[in-house]
C-alpha cells in the first residue's frame, strides 16, 4: 500500500521533482486559477525528495498535459518528471526535456528587441545549456535573464 | 564559404577562413574604392539603403561602395516619416522593398531586426548596425585595418579604451580580435569594463585578456589603441563623466609613451576622446579607417552579389 500525503487520485498527472518553489509557476503554465477548475487540485511545497533534497509536487485530476505545457515545465524545472495516473497507478512517466529550439513559449526579456515588437514572428532561443536552462535570443542574441517572468 | 545570396547579420556568423575571404578582397578593391581603376562589377544592380536611424560613414561608405562597383543605390526618401511612424512592421517594409533591390543594407534602432529582415528577405540582408546589436561590418573593417597596418593580426596587441561596457560592437572586437590570435587588453572605468559574459567568451577563445582601468600601465607595450566614446548619458552626474572623459583622453602627452608605430583607432565619430593635435601625427589612423569601409563593403557586397572583376 502506497503511503501519499493527499488523496490518491484515480485519474489525472502527478508533476513530481519540480524545482523547489516552481510549484505556484507550474500551476501557472498550466492554467490553473482555483475558480476555473472542476477536480481537485494539489501542491505539495517543500516536500524531502532522495534525488535533489527537496521538491514540489503537482497532482491534477482528470487532466494530461498537452506538448507546449510540458515544454514550458521544462524551462522553469529541468528534472521534473510527469506520470500520468490510470486508475490509481502510475501508467506512463517521462521526464520533462527542452528541445534544442525553444520557439514560441517565452519572450525575450530585452524590451528593445524586434520580437517585442508588432512584428509577425514568434520570439525562438537557442538552448545554450538545459540546467539550469540558459536561453539565447537568436533575433537580438541576448541571454534571456528570468526565464519564469517570460513564459508567454 | 561561398558568399552568393547570404545574409551579413553577426560576426560571429563567419569563420576566420571567411572573414580572410573578405578581407583578401578588400585588399584588391583598395585602387577601385580609391577611384584609381574602375569596374562595372555591379552594374544593373540596385542596393536599398534602409536606414532607420541616422549614420554618416555606413551610410555613405556603403553608397560609395556600390557605385564604384558600377551599381545604384535606392534610398528612403523620408526614413523617419516612412513605415516606422506610419506603423508598417520591419517585416511588411522588408517584403516590400526585396521587390525592389538585389541586396539590402539595414540600420535599424532595435535589437534583431537584421536577423528578422533576414528571415524574411529572399535578397541579401546586411547588417548595417542593429541598436545595440552587431554591427559586423564595422568590425570588418577594423579587422581590415590592423591587418593592413601590421601584415598580421596575430600577436597585434590591441587595448580597447573607452566605453567597453554597452557597445556591443566592441564586444564583437574583442572576440574576432582574440580568433585571430591578437592579445587584447581592456582599459575602462570600473562602471563600463568589459561585461564578465564577453570576457569568458574571449578567454574561451584562447585569450587572455587583461583588465585595467589606467591607460598609462599598457601604453608602452601596446600596438594599437582602439578609442571608443565614453557617453555622458551613463553618468548620472556631469562632473563624475568630465573627470573619467579626462582621464580617457588621448593627446600627445600620452602618445610620447607610446610606441613608435602604435596606431590610434576610434570608430567615429569622435567627441573629446582625441586631442585634434593628434590628427597631425604618425599615430593617427581613425580616417584611414573610415576609408577602409569602402574597400570591405566593396568586397562584400561583391561577395553576397556573385559580382565578377
Ligand atoms: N494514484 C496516485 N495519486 C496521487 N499521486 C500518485 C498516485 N500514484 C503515484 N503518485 C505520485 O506520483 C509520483 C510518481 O510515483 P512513482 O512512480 O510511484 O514514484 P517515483 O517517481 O518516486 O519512483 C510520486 O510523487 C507519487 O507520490
Ligand atoms: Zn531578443
Amino acid at each position: 500500500m502506497k503511503e501519499f500525503k493527499v488523496v490518491p487520485i484515480r485519474n489525472g498527472t502527478v508533476i513530481d521533482h519540480i524545482e523547489c518553489g516552481m510549484a505556484l509557476k507550474v500551476l501557472r503554465i498550466i492554467g490553473v486559477s482555483g475558480t476555473n477548475v472542476q477536480s481537485p487540485v494539489s501542491v505539495l511545497m517543500h516536500v524531502p525528495s532522495s534525488k535533489t533534497g527537496f521538491k514540489d509536487v503537482v497532482k491534477v485530476e482528470d487532466r494530461e498535459l498537452d506538448t507546449k505545457e510540458v515544454d514550458k515545465i521544462a524551462l522553469i524545472s529541468p528534472r521534473a518528471t510527469i506520470n500520468i495516473i490510470r486508475d490509481f497507478n502510475v501508467a506512463e512517466k517521462m521526464k520533462v526535456s527542452l528541445p534544442d529550439v525553444v520557439k514560441g513559449i517565452v519572450r525575450c526579456g530585452n524590451p528593445s528587441c524586434i520580437t517585442n515588437l508588432r512584428e509577425p514572428v514568434e520570439p525562438e532561443f537557442t538552448v545554450e545549456s538545459r540546467n539550469p536552462p540558459v536561453l539565447r535570443c537568436i533575433y537580438c542574441d541576448r541571454i534571456l535573464e528570468d526565464i519564469a517572468e517570460h513564459l508567454q | 564559404m561561398n558568399f552568393k545570396g547570404k545574409d551579413i547579420v553577426s560576426i560571429r556568423d563567419l569563420s576566420r577562413e571567411d572573414i580572410d575571404q573578405v578581407l583578401d578582397l578588400a585588399e584588391r578593391m583598395i585602387p577601385y574604392a580609391k577611384g584609381e581603376i574602375f569596374t562595372k562589377a555591379l552594374d544593373g544592380r540596385i542596393l536599398a539603403n534602409l536606414f532607420f536611424e541616422p549614420s554618416t560613414r555606413t551610410h555613405m561608405s556603403f553608397s560609395t561602395a556600390m557605385s564604384r562597383l558600377g551599381g545604384r543605390t535606392m534610398e528612403m526618401a523620408h526614413p523617419s516619416m516612412m513605415s516606422v511612424a506610419k506603423g508598417e512592421t520591419l517585416t511588411d517594409t522588408i517584403r516590400m522593398v526585396e521587390s525592389y533591390s538585389d541586396v539590402i543594407v539595414l540600420r535599424h534602432p532595435h535589437e534583431g531586426s537584421a536577423r528578422l529582415a533576414a528571415h524574411f528577405s529572399s535578397k541579401p540582408v546586411i547588417n548595417a548596425g542593429d541598436g545595440a546589436g552587431q554591427h559586423p561590418t564595422q568590425t570588418l573593417l577594423d579587422l581590415f585595418t590592423i591587418r593592413r597596418e601590421f601584415k598580421r593580426i596575430e600577436d597585434v596587441k590591441v587595448a580597447l579604451v573607452g566605453d567597453l561596457k554597452y557597445g556591443r560592437t566592441v564586444h564583437s572586437l574583442a572576440e574576432a580580435l582574440t580568433m585571430f590570435g591578437a592579445e587584447v587588453t581592456f582599459v575602462a572605468p570600473a562602471n563600463l569594463q568589459m561585461p564578465r559574459e564577453t570576457v569568458r567568451q574571449v578567454e574561451k577563445l584562447g585569450g587572455k585578456p587583461k583588465l585595467t582601468s589606467k591607460l598609462e600601465e599598457v601604453i608602452k607595450e601596446v600596438d594599437v589603441l582602439y578609442v571608443t566614446r565614453i557617453q555622458k548619458e551613463r553618468f548620472p552626474d556631469p562632473a563624475e563623466y568630465q573627470k573619467i572623459a579626462g582621464v580617457y583622453r588621448i593627446d600627445n602627452d600620452l602618445l610620447r609613451e607610446a610606441k613608435r608605430d602604435l596606431i590610434v583607432m576610434h570608430p567615429l565619430p569622435r567627441v573629446d576622446e582625441i586631442a585634434p593635435e593628434v590628427d597631425g601625427t604618425e599615430h593617427a589612423r581613425y580616417f584611414v579607417q573610415a576609408f577602409n569601409g569602402v574597400p570591405v563593403r566593396m568586397a562584400l557586397l561583391l561577395l553576397v552579389l556573385g559580382g565578377e572583376l
